[in-house]
This record gives structure tokens, sequence and C-alpha cells, in this order.
């Protein structure tokens, strides 16, 4: 069942992404920053958190999910370290998608040329 | 010989020929509807060379290669080149020109890039002095694509109104020798800005541009859309084309009987998926020197006013939200019916 | 002057091809729904290996990103995203596509300035708004709860 509504929550957050750039005309660029800042704030209002409960990885996959781990980790720092928390706790949670993002990044540029 | 000026803006030039045109294009451009009607296609876009820039210079060295050729001439023959790109600091022409070692005047109109060598070129040889010169323009979808807009492995939705750079070069010797075609009458255009903002849609941001030279250069020659068998606008592409004629319409100028685009007739929009149709300083060149030249020389069009179009902005300027100014510059070119 | 510019600013908007709406979200359902379904999988191994799903979320993203990053290679994902729009766009493969992209593309203006520069030319701001707006929602969550 899990399945399913991954493929639904995904899928329509998909579609309200698609739905935002072609209303507003906004480039993909714009639109992925929006999408990041809504899952921050979603998830501070703990409904992201129950979405993902729900949904899995169709919640977790999308982009807004991305601004909901740093929230949720920025949450568990604060506990630890107090203020300093609000700096390491974003960054310490998202750390192994963007480390990723990195080194795969940098090998593909070195393996693979350009196609048309 | 001498330059005569017709009207506000419009100048006769006398004795000016075309004597041989170059057109060499991508392999993309080479399965479209004209693919019979250039010189040479390239088997993919980069044929061998180590960079899309190195490609875009290739392209138009073996562009002026063929004018060369047909032109019977070399390049000691050459007193001047007049071309442009749309690479920053027009890198391609000027880059060409270490090989050619010719004098060089470079040029910078965007897509109208083309038509403005043609008719400075024609001023020039008509006012004496000179005997021939080489006008280009070239442009390369890939180069222009990370300059302009997003890098190619990057994906992204392309609006119904973008336009597709083409990878194409157009080059021809023009001389004060009799050839095939002559060079009529040269229109040089005034910057228009009517708003438009949308870089993926360029074709009516340079609609009233080209409106505006047309109607120019008929009222400054006392002509009718009618006096000539076609009127080749550069790279409105679809959306720009349906725009002018309305445009045109509303202002009492009546085009629908003789107005088509270079752009648009570069591609299968249906089966090619270059949505508004091709674009970029090479895609009115290349259009003019391969199938519209050929066109004039088989005698399908004895006159012919060619129009292209530039949209003159930056990615800096449109990222700063500035409306893009656009220009059109027209040439009149006629099939020398005593030169056979 | 103006009111003329206005008047041809109003007449291309509706002479304007419209946008395929609908189809866009279809198809950004469908391809956006079907990566979702895929991490789904890739979690689901992960908590097979006995994870918890807060412990596999982690190793989840690194596959998704790593399988973005290789159908960018391969020259495969601008083509998704070519038909999905913000179906390819917004799952993390397509954020691993906005890094890997431009990365290859300016391979030829060296390794510092082409590859590591631009790795982050459109992930960079996302990251910069992201990591804002998850330290603000975090503050001012803290602030009013007084559990962040």
């Amino acid at each position: 069942m899990i399945f399913v509504w991954a493929f639904v929550v995904g899928g329509l957050m998909c579609v309200l992404a698609q739905l935002v750039m072609d209303w507003f005309r906004m480039t993909p660029g714009q639109v992925l920053v929006v999408f990041v800042v809504a899952g921050a704030v979603l998830g501070g209002l703990g409904i992201y958190g129950k979405l993902v409960d729900f949904a899995g990885a169709g919640a977790s996959v999308p982009l807004p999910g991305f601004g909901y781990t740093m929230v949720e980790g920025i949450g568990q720092a604060v506990k630890q370290k107090g203020a300093l928390g609000l700096f390491t706790g974003g960054l310490t949670a998202a750390s192994g998608g963007i480390k990723a993002a990195v080194i795969f990044g940098l090998v593909a540029a070195l393996i693979f040329k350009p196609k048309s | 010989m001498a330059v005569r000026r017709r009207g506000a803006a419009t100048y006769e030039t006398d004795r000016v020929w075309i004597r041989g045109t170059g057109s060499v294009v991508g392999p993309k451009e080479g399965q479209g509807p004209l693919k019979d009607h250039f010189d040479r296609v390239w088997p993919d876009e980069q044929n061998g060379h180590p960079s899309w820039e190195k490609a875009e210079q290739a392209l138009l060295a073996e562009a002026y290669e063929e004018a060369l050729k047909k032109a019977e001439t070399a390049w000691n023959g050459i007193d001047m080149v007049i071309g442009g790109d749309l690479l920053d600091q027009i890198v391609t022409t000027n880059f060409s020109a270490r090989e050619h070692q010719r004098p060089l005047a470079g040029l910078f109109s965007a897509c109208a890039t083309f038509t403005e060598g043609l008719g400075l070129a024609s001023m020039l040889l008509s006012g004496g002095g000179l005997d021939q010169v080489m006008v280009s323009a070239a442009s390369h979808h890939q180069a222009a694509e990370r300059q302009f807009r997003f890098p190619l492995e990057l994906g992204y939705q392309r609006t119904p109104t973008a336009a597709w750079t083409a990878t194409a070069a157009g080059a021809v010797v023009m001389a004060t020798k009799p050839g095939p075609l002559r060079i009529e009458s040269v229109t040089l255009g005034r910057v228009v800005d009517m708003g438009g903002k949308d870089p993926n849609d360029m074709g009516s941001a340079m609609a009233p541009a080209a409106f505006d030279t047309i109607q120019q250069h008929l009222t400054d020659t006392g002509q009718s859309p009618e006096d000539f068998d076609a009127i080749f606008t550069g790279d409105l592409g679809d959306f720009g084309v349906k725009v002018l004629r309305r445009y045109a319409k509303d202002k009492h100028l009546d085009l629908s009987a003789v107005l088509d685009d270079c752009g648009r007739s570069l591609y299968d929009a249906q089966q090619q998926d270059t949505h508004n149709g091709g674009s970029g300083p090479g895609c009115s060149a290349s259009v003019f020197a391969g199938p519209l030249a050929r066109r004039l020389v088989q005698g399908d069009f004895r006159r012919l006013l060619l129009v292209a179009t530039g949209a003159l902005f930056s990615p800096t300027t449109y990222q700063q939200g500035e409306t893009i100014p656009c220009i059109a510059h027209a040439v009149a070119v006629v099939r020398e019916e005593a030169f056979r | 002057m103006d009111s003329d510019k206005q008047q041809y600013q109003q007449m291309t908007q509706e002479m304007m091809p419209k946008r395929p709406v609908l189809r866009n979200a279809v198809i950004a359902f469908v391809v956006g729904g079907l990566i979702c379904v895929v991490g789904q999988g890739v979690q689901g191994f992960f908590m097979h290996q006995g994870m918890t799903t807060k412990e596999a979320s982690a190793p989840t993203a690194v596959v998704m990103i790593g399988l973005g990053a290789l159908l960018t290679g391969l020259g495969w994902y601008d083509r998704i995203v070519k038909h999905s729009g913000m179906g390819g766009t917004l799952p993390i493969t397509g954020f691993a596509n906005s890094m890997v992209a431009p990365a290859m593309e300016f391979r030829t203006e060296g390794l510092v300035m082409g590859v590591g520069a631009r790795l982050f030319t459109v992930a960079g701001p996302v990251l910069v708004y992201g990591m804002t707006a998850a330290m603000v929602v975090g503050a001012l969550r803290w602030l009013i709860t007084g559990v962040a």
C-alpha cells in the first residue's frame, strides 16, 4: 500500500509544481526554491512529517522533503547543543544527499561528455 | 558608382552583385525541409572539434570556403570581411580571422547581423574603392544554449514560443563585378522596443521591428509588398510571423501574400520538436546563402526582400528585468537577368 | 506610446499559443510518481536490511542522487524532463541533474572555475534558501513551543 501512496502523493506534488511553473511562468530554479522553502515551513508546522509517515518516499524523494529533513535535523541538534544546533543541524541531516550530489557530480563531469 | 539615398533610411546601391554563396549547417538543419539546398551538412553537431565554440568557427570557415569556391576567387581577392555571430565578443568571427588574415569589420546585431553585413558591404562597394567583400554570420546551437540558456544536459521544458538556435553558417562574396544576384537597395533599421520581456518569446518582441523596417523600405522606395515575390524575415518563427501579419494589418499593410520567415522554414516544427522555429545569426545567413539564393538563381523568385531580425538583449539585461530592444535590417536582392 | 506598447503586449498575450497545461500535469504526475515508487523500493531495500524508516532515508537519498547523476551522464535525464517537466525536476534525482549537467557542460572551462564552480549554478539557490528557511523555521518553532 505504501507504494501506491508514494506514487499518488509524489505524483501530485510534481503536478502542483508543474502548475505553479506553467501558471506563474516561473523558471524551474524558482519553482525548486519555492518548494524547498515550502517543505521547511510545512516541516516546522508538523504537517510534512505526517505526510512522510503516510506516503514514505512519495514525500521524502521530492525536493520539499529536503527542506523538511533540514528542519528535523535542526530540531534534533537544538535538543543536544542548544542555539548552535540552529547552525549545525540542517546540514548534518542533509549531508548524505549534498555530499552525494557533489561527489557524483564531479565524477560524472569527469567521465561523461554532454550530448546534444 | 555611387550610393543614392531614397527617403529617410533607404539607400539604393549601384553595381553590387553577389558572386557566390556558401552555406554549412548542422545535422538537425540537415534533416529539415530545406535539407537539399545547403552546400554541406555536418553529420553531428561537433564534427570532430573539441568544443562547441571551435565547432562554430569551423562551421564558418567551411562556409567561407564554399563561398570562395563558387565565386571563383580566393582570400587574396577579398578586400574586407564583414560579419558577426552570437557569442560574447563575437569570438567566432574574430577567431576565424586568424586564419584568413583579411581586414575585418566585426558586427553585432544578434540575429539581424547577416543583413546588417549585406547592407553595409553593399554601400561600401557601391561607394567605390573596394572590389570584393566577404559577408558572413554564424551560430551554433550548443554554443548558444550554454551562453544564453542552460547547460545541455539540464532537463527543462521549452515553452511553445521558444526558438531553437540553428547550427548554421552562411557566407557570401559580394563584388563590383557582375554575378547571378544583384543588390538593389538597403534599409538599415532602428531599434524598436514594444516592451517584450520574455527571452522565450523573441518572435513577438521582434515583429514590430520587422514591420518598422519593411514599412520604411516600402515607403522610401514607393513600392508595395506585391512588388516582391517574397519578403523573408529572419527568425520571427511561427508565432512571430502570425503576430507580424496581424500587427501589419492593423497598420493597413497587408503582407499575407508574400511574407515568410527563414527560421520557420528551416525545421519541421511538428517532427523536429523545435517549437517556434530556428533562430540565431546563422539561421537567416544559411537560409539565404543556401535555399533562397538558389531559388533566385533558378528563377522561382525574381525579387526578394530579406529582413533579418535581431533581439538585442543579453542574459544580464533580462535577469535585471529590462525589456528587449529589437532591430531589423532589410536588403532587396534581385535576380540578375543579364548575367547568364 | 506607452498605451501602444500596452496594446501590443495585450495582443501578443491573446495570440500566444497556450501551454499544454493539462497534458504537462498528467505526465508530471505519472513520471514524478514513478520516480517516488523507485525511491520507495530503494528505501524498502534498506529497511529490509534492518534499518528503521528514519535511518533508511539518508542512504535512499544517496542512491537516488546517484541514479540521477548516472542518467544525466548518459544523456537521458534531460529527455525525461523535456516531457515530464516538474515530474523529473522536483524529485531529488532532478536535484542531482541540476548539479551534474552544468558541471559536465563547463568541463571545457577547467576543473576549478568550470566543473567546481558550476556544480552549484542551479543547486546553489536551492541550498541557500533551503538552509535559511530551515533555520528560520527551526528558530521560530524553538521560540514558540520551547521545543525545536
